[in-house]
């Protein structure tokens, strides 16, 4: 269903499929650590209360759970809108991409941030459907970038196990640069 | 004066120069793509700027804060995108512009404006700067306190419609500034015994995750698109003749700009709002409104460039950031030691200085490149979404694993990219969460040290200035109240 086009349609927001899904999971999680309150913070004695290390906690807690159920209900009262599971699919499909990450986290201390890098774009730009001129612009960005925060910047990068089994002037040029 | 030729001299070093430079054009160039924006590139630079020097630093993030919007306007004119989220409302007259022929015009009013309406709110900042010089002393810990109390309240009712949401992602927010040994008793919040949280949740490490990472983990799972924007040709000079000949529109939405952007909180969408709605309510001809009005385009423009300089205002005087980039900013002053406050007025008056010439010196360097590279840009927004999603990924690594070497670090970057993505896509709001992280820190610090020396909780307002927040905290939750009865009474009324 398209909306007509209004000034007041920018800023008036709707709810989404899956906003359900979310609100029980949110409230769910705030619970939990209500629950946990008691034992994962302390009340220390001839404290004053806004001195209290369970104070500030605690009241980011009760705001959770109350602000949580509040939105929950407000969800639970809307019309439904179809789409809630296929929703939650794309949420899961995106987690593929932060596990893509997490392997070049992983990566870039074994193999170095230069090899790393490049391989990781070129790796990714494959996955993302690119073929040709599309790799070879990856694997060139992914060089920039090192050349740019490495190289240039200066910034702490993981050096890479793998430069320890470069010769000598190779390892020092390529631990210092890239 | 001398203060004026101290700053001014502060600005005079290549390293400064450089940076306000590279700022202001790669900020440009970031607000062009649409699916990047300024949040996303600040949170990928952040840690690289912790090695500058200070001044260096932040001249660099606030050549990208405010010059974003300026590129930003050039695909919401030419394909009906807007570049950041803040250009939402030049679509809807800069594109019927376009789809008459009227593109070269459009770009070139959009510039002038921004321009019109950054150098307002500079000026304002600088004619300001004595006032707030003698003001910001008058705020001890309680004014803080109330202070910070109030950006958390506005922030939660500045999201109308969803102000359960803004609510429990800012005390999300809030929580997650809690994880960790707590500082004074130095016993542990939420650690659940494991060792990697006893130093707490970074608040860069949030930010790359909730913008960045989400960002680039959506453009990768979305479908791809490649826009392709009409090139259009000509002087872009003739819009500074029109927008004089507006004059009163610009100057009016830049207003609104600078007071808006002053309240923590609330920022350009609601200086947007009401310039709009305002341009539109004294127009000769308001039923062109969204269909092509160049009024239209100058109120849209002309506010949201005022508001990166006035929302400096709270973050140097109090160190309350009213929005997620000024809230980012501020941890660069902390990595440095230059606490903003009222201390900062009083003993770097010249470092403040030379932070708003910086801000002027942008605005004239992004008109500048804006005039000479149109045809650039047009080209630049036709970058394909998947590549920017795997540049961004990329560049995330850079920001995460330099701050401290932390795999965890990363761990947790995903995690919070994972959560942005379901928050973006259902619409829900991620600056509360940064807010929350960050004002709840300043509460907490600041209730604690206000509190001992009070006696009832009346004397927590016994200072003129803490109880005009108190009032104000009051006033804005019975007014949000009000307009929900009003509106509820509007819709039962047939």
């Amino acid at each position: 269903m398209t909306e007509p086009r209004s000034f007041r349609a920018l800023f008036r927001r709707e709810r989404k499929p899956g906003d359900l899904l979310f609100a029980a999971l949110f409230l769910a999680f705030a619970l939990f650590l209500l629950a946990r309150l008691p034992d994962q913070t302390q009340w220390m004695k001839r404290t004053g209360f806004a001195a209290q290390p369970a104070f500030w906690p605690g009241v980011a807690i009760f705001g959770m759970v109350g602000f949580g159920a509040l939105h929950l209900l407000s969800s639970a009262l809307s019309p439904r809108m179809p789409g809630r599971w296929r929703e939650a699919l794309f949420w899961a499909r995106s987690a593929e991409y932060a596990l893509w990450f997490m392997a070049y986290v992983f990566a870039a201390p074994l193999l170095g941030y230069l090899p790393a890098t490049v391989l990781f774009c070129l790796l990714l730009a494959f996955r993302a459907g690119y073929r040709g001129a599309g790799i070879g612009w990856a694997a060139a960005s992914g060089f920039g970038i090192v050349l740019l925060f490495k190289t240039f910047l200066q910034v702490k990068a993981p050096a890479g196990a793998l430069y320890e089994h470069l010769p000598e002037a190779a390892r020092a040029f390529m631990l210092t640069w890239f | 004066m001398e203060t004026i030729l101290a700053s001014a001299l502060m600005l005079m070093r290549w390293d400064v120069l450089a940076a306000l430079l590279v700022g202001s054009v790669g900020g440009v160039i970031i607000g062009a793509i649409p699916g990047v924006g300024p949040a996303v590139a600040i949170a990928i630079l952040l840690p690289a700027t912790f090695s500058m020097e200070p001044l260096v630093g932040l001249t660099l993030l606030l050549g990208i804060y405010g010059s974003s919007m300026y590129g930003g306007a050039l695909p919401a004119i030419l394909i009906n995108t807007p570049g950041t989220a803040v250009n939402a409302l030049t679509t809807y007259d800069g594109h019927p512009m376009t789809l008459r022929g009227e593109a070269r015009r459009a770009v070139s009013l959009a510039y002038s404006a921004s321009f019109f309406g950054g150098v307002f709110a500079i000026l304002c900042l600088i004619l300001l700067s004595p006032v707030l010089a003698l003001v910001a002393p008058m705020f001890g810990s309680r004014e803080i306190f109330l202070a910070a109390l109030l950006g958390i309240v506005l922030v939660i009712l500045a999201h109308r419609g969803q102000v359960f949401a803004a609510g429990m992602l800012a005390c999300f927010g809030i929580f997650l500034g809690t994880i960790g040994l707590e500082p004074v008793k130095y016993t542990r919040r939420f650690t659940f015994e494991q060792s990697w949280l006893a130093s707490g949740v970074d608040l860069i490490v949030v930010v790359l995750g909730l913008f960045a990472l989400s960002q680039a983990f959506i453009l990768l799972t979305e479908r791809e698109s490649a826009p392709k924007p009409q090139r259009f040709s000509g002087s872009l000079f003739g819009g500074m003749k029109e927008l004089m000949r507006n004059k009163r529109v610009a100057s009016v939405s830049a207003s609104f700009g600078v007071l808006m952007g002053m309240i923590p909180g609330v920022g350009e969408f609601t200086a947007q709002f009401l310039s709009y709605s305002y341009a539109q309510r004294t127009s000769k001809t308001p039923e062109f409104f969204g269909k092509g009005a160049p009024e239209g385009l100058i109120a849209a423009e002309a506010s949201n460039n005022a508001v990166p300089p006035a929302a400096m205002i709270p973050l140097l005087a109090l160190g309350i950031p009213g929005e997620a980039l000024t809230a980012m900013m501020l941890s660069v002053f902390y990595v440095h030691n230059v606490i903003p406050g009222p201390q900062l007025f009083q003993d770097h008056m010249d470092f403040v200085g030379a932070l708003y010439l910086s801000l002027l010196l942008l605005n004239l360097l992004v008109l500048a490149f804006l005039i000479v590279s149109g045809g650039l840009l047009t080209r630049i927004i036709r970058i394909p979404t998947r590549f920017l999603g795997m540049l961004i990924l990329t560049l995330s690594f850079v920001g995460v694993y330099s701050l401290r070497n932390s795999i965890t670090d990363c761990a947790m970057a995903a995690g919070f990219g994972v959560l942005g993505v379901v928050l973006k896509r259902l619409g829900l709001p991620v600056v509360p969460i940064i807010l929350g992280m960050v004002l709840g820190g300043i509460m907490e610090v600041k209730l604690r040290s206000a509190m001992a020396r009070v006696k009832t909780p009346l004397d927590f307002i016994d200072r003129p200035i803490a109880a005009i927040l108190f009032a104000l905290i009051l006033l804005v939750i019975a007014l949000h109240v009000r307009s929900l009865f009003r509106a509820r009474r509007a819709e039962r009324t047939p």
